[in-house]
């Protein structure tokens, strides 16, 4: 599969009743070639993905085939057996891909397919993110058309430089996970017929994930009883009566019921697992809050002392007291375990594979608190932040959150502040390095370079970062400071103000002069000639766009200004390339002058 | 900061400080000067309990040859806990500007529940448990018998607490019960009998009111402590009830019987000591004719909790001659239980007088008054002869002796109640006698007479010259401190109708009336959708929550309400309810939202904060009323009226909205914070409840927020939470200044201050 082929059995079928014609089913990126294992069969088929607009698939389920099934462009369909469902997953998903790969083809024009995937051999996988992520950004999209299509740069070197994106988006789960829903699902009122004493309960698998994660005794229950001692019906059927029971709130009667039926009064009783839960918990809670201990101290509570208080009336039995649950102690529990959320990654589907998993997360949970020793120490510490008066105080320091730049145009924007206050020198500072340098200094330099290199080697950059550093931050603070002083609200930038063609224009020439001039720095200093070349290749595509912009900047009458000023600095970062690419070639050809056999 | 008021230097651990705190610590210093009792309103969200704390140890510091110890009463545990939190950061700021002068104890007290670490003994139950446990280990006999058996458990942490003997001290520093147990752990000594030991060596002691008030626990802790110490008693709103409860004793049928059971047990045990070991109780005859007071020589393991109810003098007399034999005694005492169980026969609702209850005793059984009184030391001088541990088995007759001994004690004050069967389920027969207290001034009494400085302090104690007349005292300091907002930070709104106009109310004809419960539910519902973070609820009483909130299921408001918040309740239970909170505080930690419903009245509203996130709203469905149909609080009123001449209605309005009040005021900790608090009962509106409120809710409540509908009150919250998002300038800018710095305070003298704040 790595070599983006998939090699599977299956049958093709014309119709989901034919028995089908066994045979092979070879599948490459472009296309699909199925074999019949009788060679005198008829049904051989070769389709191309670009025909295919869309597939379908069967649910997995006990009684149902694994199929698959191709949609054609001018209808018609092809429909697949496999022998089994994991077979038929891996081919739906490399149908899928390779379906999105020649949408994505046919939307970029022909020219997509003469991507020459030269050299890497790219897993499916890889591919498929890749695709990915250029449909969502079509901005990235036309990048990799403008230079990758346009020979400008390698499909590696357009990747090269976005390697964290694809990690990134590899590392994260393709979809979110989802926590439980607020809803009391399993507060199901049951359906009634109307006519007879029957009542429904509809049970699905999320209802049961429910019951399972808030009432660990019936989930300990499922795993005793069932199969060995009743059936999956049965056990629910018992669950809901003991509801029923419940919900009528005759606990004389409840208590009654389970003394005859041993199983019925698993669930009428206490639940005991969660009553030793909460009883470790209680161990944990915040000593502010905990009114358990106010209970151990309070001497007027004394049976018979005190006056008695509402609702302290209702002494009860305590042969009942077990049977005692009230639909706010239900609340509570249910609020707790949606706020844990979702422990388990198990697919909701097998309700017994559900409950150990529910089970063993318990378990891990209770081993983490016994090997966690800081947690009291952070609870001391969040008390005595508690007890503190905030704005009697200075601010604390927060702890440090990692700087996450959604849109690097507001971020931008919340620099200007300090922009400003640097503005000056680093412009200042640019303008003596490069006008300020006598011939005799520039050959000092040169030559105390050179010995350098001839000392050390070409180990460090050419260009040195402080350099660089300055050149970007001009950049963007140019850009920068034009929409702070322009904009006058923070939504509204100054190109919203522009023309839409001038601003897609220049946005388009933003975004590719930024990758070419990434790409441009990036290959300094040259030391092979594939980098020599790229560079070539860079510089010619960056003359290409200058002149475009020079029109641009000229050709605007109304916003000439606005438009000048966010040109200006495109072309100055275009102009120290070109200063440095022409320094650099100055250099090289002085080098081989002194050694003929160096570098090219 | 730190700064002079009048001789005293003040450390107050942070960088600024609000007026009103600087106004409340030059009262408060006042009071202490006239070495007299004050009674201070503040309002919550000001600071109260560091101002207090800062200026009582200060002051202490000041004068340090002066024996000033600050006694801090809280109602619960946690609110100890809190404050303990609050006095280690004091604590920090002093050592770091005094150095080794600033060396202080403060420590935490609370029962052997939640101070023991032997994990035998604090594994079971409830404190009664613990306490019977400890004993089984600790007192002096079983360790006697130890010493020659090997083989009789006894407590390590309590023989290497009593091996290390005068070693055992805490160095200096604040203890919560948590430090005190982890103190105890590291060196092996029993934390409990380590802080009580010390009580008498700190400068500052934390614990619950009990152990000032109720005179079985009063006695034994808060003996030893110098008349110059400072009592503080804070959230004190509800003091007067809880000193009624003290002195309140209910007994039912199961009483008697257990009662009947621990005497035929004592009996049997009688005889048995009479049999192998007569001179122990022969000695026991000889202590009591030298009188009670021989007790105080006891070893500290088998110290019982006395009664200083009792005058010093009572102490020292012989204990009467037919009750120093221990037959004799256990005999008196089935003829009162006899007595008792004949009472409760009764058909009737029956109401009597102490005089009179004591005067039929006599009569028909014979015991006299002075007798009476003596039973309850009596009982625990048997328990001790005969070496009885478990201790938690023996409750019910002590809860007969304690009626008996108060019945025989106080001649005023009380009434003893006989129902035989409970008024809301008159099918049901379920005798009680109720001997009920009705005048908290009594129980008060010893400790504003035995100490120099009692500070009663709170959020609400409006009207305050209310609360000098129910608890009999003249304080030398009286006043009430508005709150300076920098912004309008608090909105309180009276809601008095739904969305379709009709009234809302918890009054008893429209509590169950579906529209009521519908549009409270929709109130709730759009407030949800509207309210970041965490809302909480207050509701009239556990069973009027129970059923609002099953019919709001029924009805599927409660499920409209998930949809935008977790919904937290407090239950009877309170383990669940504490889990139920934590909870709820973490869902507002991260973001989630909840709604937590509660009860005035409850455990949750006597002391829980709901600042900053955890309260951004507020709801009290009702106006909490005590039950009025009950017997013992109708006694009171008559009591109240006849003594104080304060009137039914009045009392009744007073104690409902003080619950109100103290329920809303939990929102706001600062003047950062903010919160809006809904009063969602018509009646609310109307001037006589209204001018109950605390004055700082009062000054905030407009007139346009006084009858509100659902979409107006939702429409104002909008409007509120927009203005709170805005930034502002916390010390108040121009005009008033609502946050000062130590150069205010410097450039403005003390003179000056307090008028530029009121």
């Amino acid at each position: 599969m790595a070599d983006g082929q998939v090699v599977k059995r299956a049958k093709f079928k014309s119709s989901v009743k034919d028995p089908g014609v066994p045979g092979v089913l070879t599948m490459t990126r472009e296309k699909c070639v199925f074999k019949p294992s009788d060679p005198s069969s008829a049904a051989k088929l070769n389709i191309e993905f670009k025909s295919i607009k869309g597939h379908k698939f069967t649910k997995e389920g006990s009684n149902k085939h694994a199929l698959l099934n191709l949609t054609q462009d001018q209808g018609g369909n092809y429909i697949f057996e496999f022998n089994s469902f994991p077979d038929r997953d891996v081919c739906r998903e490399f149908v899928a891909t390779a379906i999105a790969s020649s949408v994505e083809a046919g939307r970029t024009g022909s020219e997509r397919s003469a991507v020459p995937l030269h050299n890497e051999q790219l897993s499916t996988a890889e591919m498929e993110r890749r695709i990915k992520l250029l449909q969502e950004d079509s901005e990235l999209q036309k990048l990799h058309k403008q230079f990758v299509i346009g020979d400008i740069l390698s499909e590696t070197e357009f990747w090269a430089t976005r390697m964290k994106l694809l990690d990134d988006k590899a590392s994260r789960k393709p979809k979110q996970r989802v926590g439980l829903k607020s809803d009391m699902i399993f507060n199901v009122k049951p359906s009634s017929d109307g006519q007879s004493n029957r009542v429904t309960f509809n049970l699905t698998p999320e209802i049961i994930h429910q019951i399972f994660a808030e009432k660990p005794a019936v989930r300990q229950a499922y795993l005793n009883f069932v199969p060995s001692k009743m059936t999956e019906k049965d056990f629910w059927t018992k669950y809901w009566r003991a509801e029923y029971l419940h919900s009528t709130k005759n606990i004389v009667a409840a208590a009654a019921e389970a003394a005859e039926d041993e199983e019925l009064a698993v669930f009428l009783k206490q639940d005991d697992i969660l009553v030793n839960e909460a009883r470790r918990k209680i161990r944990r809670v915040d000593p502010t809050l905990d009114m358990e201990a106010d209970e151990g101290d309070d001497y007027t509570h004394l049976p018979d002392h005190g006056l008695p208080r509402d609702g302290s009336k209702d002494v009860m039995d305590s042969q009942y007291e077990q049977y005692r649950r009230s639909f706010l102690q239900d609340l509570n529990r249910h609020a707790a375990v949606v706020l844990e959320g979702r422990a388990i990654d198990v697919e909701l589907g097998d309700t017994r594979s559900v409950a150990e998993a529910l089970a063993r997360s318990k378990q891990v949970e209770l081993a983490n608190e016994a090997s966690d020793g800081n947690a009291n120490q952070e609870r001391l510490d969040r008390i005595s932040r508690m007890a503190e008066i905030e704005d009697l105080q200075a601010p604390r320091d927060h702890p440090v959150a990692p700087l996450s730049i959604k849109d690097p145009r507001d971020y931008f924007d919340s620099q200007q502040a300090n922009a400003l206050k640097t503005f000056g020198d680093t412009l200042a500072g640019t303008k003596q390095m490069t006008s300020d340098l006598s011939t005799s200094e520039a050959y000092g330099s040169l030559r105390e370079s050179i010995s350098e290199i001839k000392a050390v080697g070409l180990r460090a950059p050419i260009v040195k970062p402080e350099v660089a550093l300055k050149v970007l931050n001009g950049l963007n603070q140019n850009i920068s400071s034009t929409k702070y002083q322009i904009g006058k609200n923070a939504h509204e930038s100054v190109l919203d103000r522009l023309p839409k063609i001038t601003r897609d224009e220049l946005l388009l020439h933003w975004t590719s002069i930024q990758e070419l001039l990434k790409h441009f720095w990036s290959s300094y200093p040259i030391t092979t000639t594939y980098l020599y070349t790229k560079v070539g290749k860079l510089k010619d595509a960056m003359s290409k766009i200058y002149p475009k912009l020079r029109d641009l900047k000229e050709s605007q009458s109304d916003f000439r200004h606005q438009v000048s000023l966010l040109v200006q600095p495109m072309l100055q970062a275009l102009d120290a390339a070109f200063a440095h690419y022409d320094a650099d070639l100055q250099k090289r050809s002085a080098k081989s002058g002194e050694r003929p056999n160096g570098f090219v | 900061m730190k700064f002079q008021i009048e001789d005293v230097t003040v450390y107050f651990p942070y960088d600024h400080i609000y007026p009103e705190q600087h106004a409340y610590m030059v009262e408060l210093k006042r009071a202490l000067d006239a070495k007299g009792h004050c009674l201070l309103e503040m309002p919550t969200g000001t600071g109260k309990t560091i101002a207090l704390l800062s200026l009582i140890t200060s002051y202490a510091l000041s004068k340090p040859s002066s024996l000033v110890k600050l006694l801090y009463c809280t109602r619960t545990v946690h609110e100890m806990e809190k404050t303990l939190a609050e006095l280690k950061l004091l604590h920090r700021y002093q050592r770091l500007h005094l150095g080794d002068a600033a060396r202080t104890l403060a420590l935490g007290l609370s029962s052997r529940k939640n101070l023991c670490i032997n994990p035998a003994v604090v594994s079971a139950e409830n404190r009664d448990s613990v306490d019977a446990g400890c004993r089984k280990l600790t007192a002096s006999w079983v360790r006697a018998l130890a010493v020659e058996n090997p083989n009789i458990p006894t407590c390590r942490f309590y023989e290497d607490y009593e091996k290390a003997a005068s070693d055992a001290v805490l160095p200096p520093g604040v203890y919560t019960l948590q430090d005190l147990r982890a103190f105890g752990k590291e060196k092996e000594w029993c934390p409990y009998f380590l802080a009580r030991h010390m009580v008498q060596f700190a400068n500052v002691v934390v614990y619950s009111y009990q152990y000032l008030l109720d005179p079985k626990v009063a006695g034994i802790i808060s003996k030893e402590m110098q008349r110059e110490s400072v009592v503080v008693f804070d959230e004190a709103h509800n003091i007067d009830n809880v000193c009624i409860e003290a002195l309140s004793v209910s007994v039912r049928r199961q009483t008697l019987e257990g009662a009947t059971r621990n005497l035929n047990k004592m009996t049997q045990e009688i005889q048995r000591f009479k049999n192998t070991d007569a001179g122990r109780l022969r000695a026991e005859y000889n202590r009591l004719v030298d009188g009670l007071a021989q007790r105080g020589n006891l070893p500290i393991g088998d110290t019982w909790l006395s009664n200083p109810v009792l005058p010093d003098d009572i102490l020292k007399q012989a204990v009467p001659g037919h009750i120093r034999k221990a037959e004799s005694f256990v005999s008196l005492l089935r003829r009162l239980v006899q007595y008792l169980k004949g009472r409760l026969e009764t058909e009737n609702v029956e109401k009597e007088g102490p005089v009179a209850f004591v005067g039929s005793i006599n009569a028909q059984v014979g015991i006299d008054q002075k007798t009476l009184r003596f039973c309850y030391d009596r009982l625990h001088s048997l328990m001790l002869t005969l070496e009885i541990t478990d201790t938690d088995e023996f409750l019910h007759i002590q809860t007969i002796c304690d009626f008996a001994t108060l019945v025989g004690t106080y001649t005023r004050g009380f009434s003893i109640i006989i129902e035989p069967f409970d008024e809301r389920m008159p099918h049901i027969p379920d005798p009680v006698l109720q001997l009920s207290c009705h005048d908290a001034s009594l129980a008060i009494k010893p400790v504003f007479e035995r100490f120099q400085s009692v500070v009663i302090t709170s959020g609400t104690l409006s009207p305050i010259d209310l609360y000098p007349r129910l608890l009999n005292f003249n304080p030398v300091v009286s006043r009430s401190f508005t709150m300076s907002l920098t912004r309008d930070c608090i909105c309180p709104m009276v809601l008095t109708r739904g969305s379709d106009q009709l009234p809302v109310s918890t009054k008893f004809d429209l509590r169950s009336d579906p529209g009521v419960e519908r549009n409270y539910g929709r109130l709730l519902l759009e407030m949800v959708s509207v309210v970041p973070d965490g809302i909480v609820c207050f509701f009239v009483s556990y069973s009027y929550m129970d059923g609002i909130v099953n019919s709001w299921n029924e009805t599927g408001i409660l499920k409209e309400i998930m949809q935008h918040k977790l919904v937290f309740i407090e239950t009877q239970d309170v383990v669940e309810t504490t889990l139920a909170l934590d909870n709820y505080r973490k869902a507002c930690d991260c973001g989630r939202g909840a709604v937590f419903f509660s009860v005035a009245r409850g455990k949750v509203a006597e002391g829980i904060d709901f600042d900053r996130h955890y309260g951004r709203l507020v709801i009290m469905f009702g106006v909490p009323f005590q039950y009025t149909l009950s017997r013992i609080l109708l006694a009171r009123l008559e009591y109240l009226l006849e003594t104080f001449q304060i009137k039914e209605g009045d009392f009744l309005t007073f104690d409902a909205l003080r619950q109100a009040a103290q329920c809303v005021g939990r929102v706001i900790r600062s003047k950062a914070d903010y919160g809006m608090m809904i009063f969602a009962d018509k009646r609310y509106s109307r001037h006589d409840k209204r001018s109950k409120l605390p004055g700082w809710i009062l000054s905030h409540l407009r007139d346009a927020h006084l009858n509100l509908s659902t979409d107006m009150a939702v429409h104002i919250a909008r409007e509120f939470l927009r203005k709170m998002a805005q930034p502002y300038d916390k010390t108040g800018g121009s005009g008033k200044k609502t946050l000062l710095s130590q150069e205010d305070l410097e450039k403005v003298g003390n003179g000056s201050l307090g008028e530029m704040l009121f």
